[in-house]
């Protein structure tokens, strides 16, 4: 067993109203740089749709992720390495700026600058990568809220995939259709395809959290990662000719702080804590035969933070103390694992997703309500989810390889929050029983209550921050006489070279001297 | 030999190795980060499908035909009993077949390149002159293999020419008696070929050292951790003047 830590996300997706301020918030943070205005790290998609880009889940065409070998091994869905690398003058699958969007912007300049006529001055759209005025057709939430009708909803991978399926076919008239968004961001995968497919070995997990990222000074451009990525996470910087993907906001996770997505939420629906996982296994866990084992092969990675012989392993691995009891508290730990209600987007990519989803259920009380029904009851709630406007067919294929049970099963244990903590709101005997129809106890369904419904920022977000000392120990490398100054020269001008020549001074022991020419003696 | 000469082809040769060479390290060390292919598959990618590989993979055999041709003497040929005639005939076809491939490649690049509006905006000058450099480098080098096998002015033997004058560039002791008795064609190809090395290492082409052989050696899954390694994200702190003040 070989215990690492991997910082994870949850996202709770009843929560979720297609605000966009995380990706807006994102892209103010990280792309709003020539070379990636068409980029959004982090984008909402409204589902069914067809994504951004362009219906990226249809790994027939878009060849991402991983595909088991018919000898049990796992193998890049786009082919073996050598195949790949004959294929670096002209990536077959890779993707053209139009499955994203042309960027553009407006000729505002125009509405104060245009002489005097009769016509009313117009801003033009112009493209931000020609120049040249150009047509919009098609941008990163083309078809938000539904928009652009069934042609644009028909292309949905899903529900083609689903339509082939007479039973489960999905209403496309606008009073009987359904939509939910879908906020994504890297999945910062335990086994990341992008980091398999990088020729240069520029791109990397990280060990002490697992954030997958780019070496911008290794990355020779030969776009890989983009098309190996089933999630279409990795960009491609057109100005530089570097791939730039979701840091995680690494610089903020480092000081304890949550990702911009994630600080800026206004539904507060996400969660960012540790999980720790058995390495080990990683590979053989996303080998896993059946594709509807995938998700149940994820879960049995992670392991049980309170665990001694788990405990026992991280700490010979070198994970801080704090770190550990940071995986204890993790609130997405508790959602994926202990309560078992958010589910990895796309296990059957098998590139072990670190971003999970507590799949949606809101319409269905206002449903149940509207028919007459006492919607908040429990057993109107169960008998309901089957006949979900969302249905779970829909959600299966999103969340769990096509298991339409697993999904259910969470949003079983929704309704049972619910329906539970409405009689403690009404002032009503608390009922055991509801919890227990769903295999929990009272103090765990109101736990789960807690971290769902209350949300408090600190229970939100439980993240340790990167070891101070361990910063210290790297300014300090490579030097050997210890806190000795003698030979440096501190201050003056003085010397041959001037001031800035030599090897730098740390800090710290600069500091130190400084601090003891001040002391009064 | 006239003082052009010597410039020519004892000079000239060492200053192109040189510029290649410094220039190589200075950029690797310097800017890294600009070194990259620039690919501009995101743009257009259905010309660059064909032409792409094309070009790339007619040029590693326009490379291999060089290093054949100049680096193995003709004695070594002749005395494992490959006759001048077959050598000779081997040499054109192939290597006619090889730049022919790569001239088509490029064209249809440079066509792609001018047509296709974005890839034209993301175009730098620095791109435009290492394409005439390149260009007239394969121009003048299939003039030179036209000119060898006797189709422009008589048949010409280059492994008594061009190829004992690199071999004694690289031995450094370079003869330029031996380049000046071969054809126009061949001295105008090393001229430009040695003015294209030199600019080389300033231009796109610098991507070409980076083939990525060492892909097909290492584990699927990299992992690297922070300490040691500076600030994550990045390798060594780099050294070059645009070091970032706090």
């Amino acid at each position: 067993m070989k215990v690492m830590a991997q910082m994870g996300m949850v996202m709770n997706l009843d929560k979720c109203i297609g605000c966009h301020t995380c990706s807006v918030t994102c892209k103010q943070a990280w792309t709003n740089r020539t070379g990636l205005e068409y980029a959004w790290f982090n984008n909402v998609e409204t589902r069914p749709g067809q994504g951004y880009p362009r219906g990226y889940e249809d790994q027939a065409k878009a060849k991402g992720g991983w595909v088991r070998t018919s000898r049990g091994r796992l193998r890049l869905k786009a082919g073996s390495r050598g195949r790949r690398l004959l294929s670096i003058f002209s990536n077959p699958r890779m993707l053209n700026i139009k499955d994203y969007y042309e960027p553009w912007t407006y000729e505002y300049d125009n509405l104060i600058t245009a002489p005097l006529g009769q016509q009313t001055p117009v801003a033009r759209p112009k493209s931000l990568i020609t120049g040249k005025p150009m047509k919009i057709e098609w941008s990163a939430n083309w078809d938000d809220d539904l928009g652009g009708g069934p042609e644009n909803i028909e292309k949905d991978p899903i529900l083609q995939k689903l339509a082939q399926d007479v039973t489960t076919k999905v209403k496309l008239a606008f009073e009987q259709t359904f939509m939910f968004y879908l906020p994504r961001i890297c999945e910062h995968c335990l086994n990341p395809a992008c980091v398999a497919a990088c020729p240069s070995g520029a791109m990397y997990k990280r060990a002490e959290d697992g954030i997958v990222l780019v070496d911008q000074q290794q990355c020779r451009g030969w776009r890989m990662c983009v098309s190996a990525c089933p999630y279409k996470k990795v960009y491609f910087n057109h100005k530089t000719g570097k791939a730039e993907k979701c840091t995680l906001c690494y610089p903020r996770l480092e000081i304890g702080l949550p990702t911009v997505c994630s600080e800026t939420c206004v539904g507060r629906l996400r969660y960012l804590g540790l999980f720790l996982y058995d390495a080990d296994r990683v590979a053989e866990a996303a080998a896993t035969e059946n594709e509807k084992d995938l998700y149940q092969a994820q879960l049995d990675l992670i392991l049980d933070p309170h665990d001694p012989v788990v405990l026992a392993a991280a700490r010979a691995e070198g994970i801080p103390e704090d770190w550990l009891v940071a995986a204890q508290n993790s609130p997405v730990y508790k959602l994926a694992k202990v309560y078992k209600i958010a589910l990895p987007l796309h296990p059957e990519y098998r590139t072990m997703p670190m971003v999970w989803y507590v799949p949606p259920l809101s319409p269905i009380v206002d449903v149940l309500t509207e028919t007459g029904h006492d919607g908040e009851d429990v057993g109107n709630l169960f008998g309901a989810i089957n006949a979900l406007r969302i249905p779970l067919a829909y959600l299966a294929e999103l969340f769990t390889a096509g298991d339409s049970e697993l999904v259910e099963s969470t949003l079983r244990k929704l309704s049972a929050m619910r329906s539970y903590m409405r009689d403690i709101n009404l002032g009503r005997e608390p009922r055991p029983e509801i919890p227990a129809a769903v295999g929990m106890d009272q103090e765990s369904i109101y736990e789960m209550y807690r971290l769902l419904a209350i949300a408090k920022y600190e229970d939100r977000y439980v993240i340790p921050a990167a070891h101070a000392e361990q910063a210290k120990d790297l300014e300090n490398m490579g030097k050997s006489s210890g806190c000795s100054l003698e030979g440096v020269d501190l201050g003056s001008n003085s010397g041959p070279f001037g001031q800035s020549s030599g090897n730098p001074v740390p800090v710290t022991i600069e500091n130190f001297h400084i601090m003891k020419d001040r002391q009064t003696k | 030999m006239n003082s052009t000469d010597i410039l020519l082809w004892a000079v000239l040769p060492y200053i192109a190795i040189s510029s290649f060479v410094i220039g190589l390290i200075w950029r690797f060390k310097y800017d890294k980060f600009n070194w990259t292919t620039r690919s501009s598959q995101i743009y257009e990618g259905k010309l660059l499908s064909i032409a792409g590989p094309l070009f790339h993979l007619g040029l590693f055999a326009v490379i291999g035909g060089h290093v054949v041709g100049l680096l193995v003497p003709q004695d070594f040929t002749d005395s494992v009993g490959l006759s001048h005639q077959a050598y000779h005939l081997g040499a054109i076809t192939m290597g006619g077949a090889a730049g022919f491939a790569t001239l088509i490649g490029i064209s249809l690049l440079i066509y792609r390149r001018r047509t296709t509006a974005m890839v034209f905006a993301q175009t730098t000058k620095n791109d435009k002159t290492m394409y005439i450099f390149l260009v007239a480098t394969l121009l003048a080098g299939s003039a030179a293999t036209l000119s060898s096998a006797g189709v422009i002015g008589g048949e010409h033997n280059y492994r008594e020419t061009v190829g004992p004058w690199v071999r004694s560039i690289l031995t450094l002791s370079p003869n330029g008696e031996l380049m000046m008795a071969s054809p126009i064609a061949f001295r105008v190809h090393a001229i430009i070929a040695m003015s294209l090395f030199i600019i080389w290492p300033f231009t796109r082409l610098v991507h070409s050292l980076s083939a990525p052989v060492g892909y097909l050696f290492r584990p699927s899954i990299v992992y690297r951790t922070r300490d040691g390694r500076g600030i994550a994200g990045s390798r060594k702190a780099r050294q070059g003047w645009e070091r970032i003040k706090y």
